[in-house]
């Protein structure tokens, strides 16, 4: 069958996982039943425990679920450390069910698959060695991917039955209440976690900074938590965020940093009051630089700004240029540190942030957002997942999510090296077309035709060239060349799916 | 054209191309590393035979190590080569590349 952004979907996949085609990026108001977790009831006893194994041996069986959580990102130690004893006492058949997957952890992932103690994994993406295995046809299972938003859907939802969540934190108290402010290897939100502590049937804390009971802020709640082991290290604070974040010199990403500014200063939204919410590449971080100068020249405050959190967005808290940050994970030790400093940096947890499917996520409040690309095509369709070469090599993060803004900005330069960026036809759709409202490339902007206000407005605007997408997908095709078709085989490695579960596309295996 | 040494062009920076030529007896043989081998392999290739033929090479051992150069910048490193490999620098065949 084929799916409202032409799409062939595997009929004998579709019917055997009962999987539902895309059809639309509007969600209407259906009425949806979530589950409940098994709680066993503790009172009074001692959460704490030394033996990791013990906590295993006691509570997984073979076919679970188990999930984690990405704050720690490449300075994660709790995930290798849990998996590595999971590998050792020979489990087989579980799911791994993390909110993402990092670099740190793509050598046990593959090792685990290998031995048959992973059979099933759901994430928001893949990268480097884990993503080339995958798309090389390492699972027999195809990987699921959900973006942060849908995440929490599933899991209210019961589409992901969390078994035992294994969640490091960096500070809790011996009765499960946790943050992930305080301690050596804080990352600022516990975002993403939240919703695993909250559905999953088993809740074990990792930490190396057992506090005084009890411990505050709680954003992961004692009623929740079933153990805390202490273990030596949790994390690597050096390798969790980058350090502070660098202002580009890049003229290309300047470039499109300005007209991205120039985008959002002569758009309707932009007014007293207005939200936005920026990724933590080189031109966005730009963008913040620009946007500040424009706000303080023109008077203009946002009430908030949302997402993943970098420095130059607390500064922005700190100078009163912004009023608050809705915070669901914090790309820098900047972002981090201003949390538990700052009581208008909110914390929230994935669902709030952005589930597609409870009663209003901040993104629904949003009016600006601006995002990246691997490839966007001339139906402004975006692909964040697989590389120009076919291969899994990126994350859905909350780019679904966050591209239901009122205004969806999508930043990319024209090529990179020799792929060009704006091509005919997406590897992956993960985004559909539809959701985006503009693309500012170094070489001019396109403006998606069914928004006709916005054409009207950046149509006055002196040095903002506005294109025809088709046009600068033929610009990128004139500068590198027409690329030979990429070969795949019959069998579908992963699933993409939209926010509301639907299947937007699939990732075939490479031919190699 | 007589090969006389090894020439060597290019860097290994992104979207730049090294290109390496030694003397060959059987045609234009070339060993390609690229990361758009994929997409752009046979295309590169074609690039480099297409400029060392034009230049009067007829058998060469090629080896390309491709950071994803265009097609320009391909034809010029592999034309820097050539020349260096013929000891002919002080000639530039600039008209090759036309």
């Amino acid at each position: 069958m084929e799916n409202k952004v032409n799409r062939e979907l595997p009929d004998n996949l579709m019917s055997e996982m009962n999987l539902k085609p895309f059809t639309s990026a509007t969600i209407g108001n259906p009425e949806v039943q979530r589950v409940a977790p098994k709680v066993r009831v503790t009172a009074g006893e001692d959460k704490v425990v030394d033996s990791l194994d013990d906590v295993i041996k006691n509570n997984l069986k073979d076919g679970m679920t188990i999930s984690f959580h990405h704050h720690f990102r490449n300075g994660d130690f709790a995930f290798n450390k849990v998996m590595d004893k999971i590998i050792n006492m020979g489990y087989k058949d579980l799911t791994l069910a993390p909110s993402s997957l990092t670099g740190v952890m793509n050598d046990k992932v593959i090792e685990a698959i290998k031995k048959g103690v992973i059979t099933n994994i759901v994430s928001s993406g893949m990268r480097g060695s884990l993503g080339d295995f995958i798309s090389h046809g390492g699972l027999k299972n195809p990987v699921i991917f959900r973006s942060h938003g849908n995440r929490a859907r599933a899991i209210e939802e019961g589409d992901i039955k969390i078994d035992i969540a294994f969640l490091g934190v960096p500070v809790s108290d011996p009765a499960g209440n946790a943050n992930g402010q305080d301690g050596d290897a804080v990352f600022g939100s516990l975002g993403y976690a939240l919703i695993d502590a909250q559905y999953a049937d088993k809740v074990v804390l990792l930490t190396d900074n057992i506090v005084e009971y009890p411990n505050t802020p709680a954003s992961i709640k004692q009623d929740q938590v079933d153990y805390v082991v202490k273990v030596d290290k949790i994390g690597d604070p050096d390798k969790i965020g980058s350090g502070a974040t660098r202002f580009t010199k890049d003229p290309k990403e300047l470039k499109i940093a300005q007209m991205v500014n120039q985008v959002i200063i002569n758009s309707p939204y932009y007014k007293q009051g207005f939200s936005f919410q920026t990724g933590s590449g080189g031109a966005a971080l730009a963008v913040t630089r620009y946007l500040r100068q424009s706000m303080l020249d023109d008077g203009i405050t946002a009430s908030f700004a949302l997402g993943g959190i970098t420095k130059p967005t607390t500064d922005l808290l700190a100078e009163g240029l912004v009023k608050k940050i809705m915070d669901v994970q914090d790309f820098d030790k900047g972002a981090a540190a201003s949390m538990a400093q700052n009581k208008d940096q909110q914390e929230i947890d994935a669902s709030w942030y952005a589930d597609p499917h409870n009663k209003g996520a901040v993104v629904n409040n949003l009016d600006v957002a601006i995002l990246s690309a691997l490839q966007i095509d001339t139906d402004f369709n975006v692909n964040v997942m697989t590389g120009s070469d076919g291969v899994i090599r990126g994350a859905i993060g909350g780019h679904q999510d966050a591209a239901n803004a009122k205004m969806t900005i999508i930043t990319a330069p024209l090529v990179r090296g020799r792929n060009a960026t704006v091509v005919p036809s997406v590897e992956t759709v993960v985004t559909p077309g539809d959701s985006i409202d503009v693309l500012v490339t170094e070489r001019g902007i396109a403006i998606n035709p069914k928004r006709q206000d916005l054409i009207a407005a950046f149509g006055k605007v002196p040095g903002l060239q506005i294109l025809d997408i088709k046009e600068l997908q033929k610009m990128a095709e004139g500068q590198v060349g027409i690329p030979k078709p990429l070969e795949y085989t019959d069998r579908t490695v992963a699933l993409v799916e939209y926010r509301d579960g639907s299947i937007i596309d699939t990732i075939k295996q490479v031919k190699d | 054209m007589e090969i006389k040494t090894i020439g060597v062009a290019g860097t290994l920076e992104s979207s730049d191309i090294q290109i390496m030529i030694s003397k060959g007896n059987d045609g234009i043989q070339i060993d390609l590393d690229s990361e758009v081998i994929k997409a752009y392999g046979d295309q590169i290739k074609k690039v480099i035979t297409d400029t060392l033929e034009k230049f009067g090479i007829s058998n060469a051992k090629v080896k390309a190590t491709d950071k994803g150069a265009l097609d320009c910048v391909i034809a010029a490193r592999t034309l820097a080569a050539a020349q260096r490999a013929t000891e002919t620098t002080d000639k530039p065949e600039l008209e090759v590349l036309q």
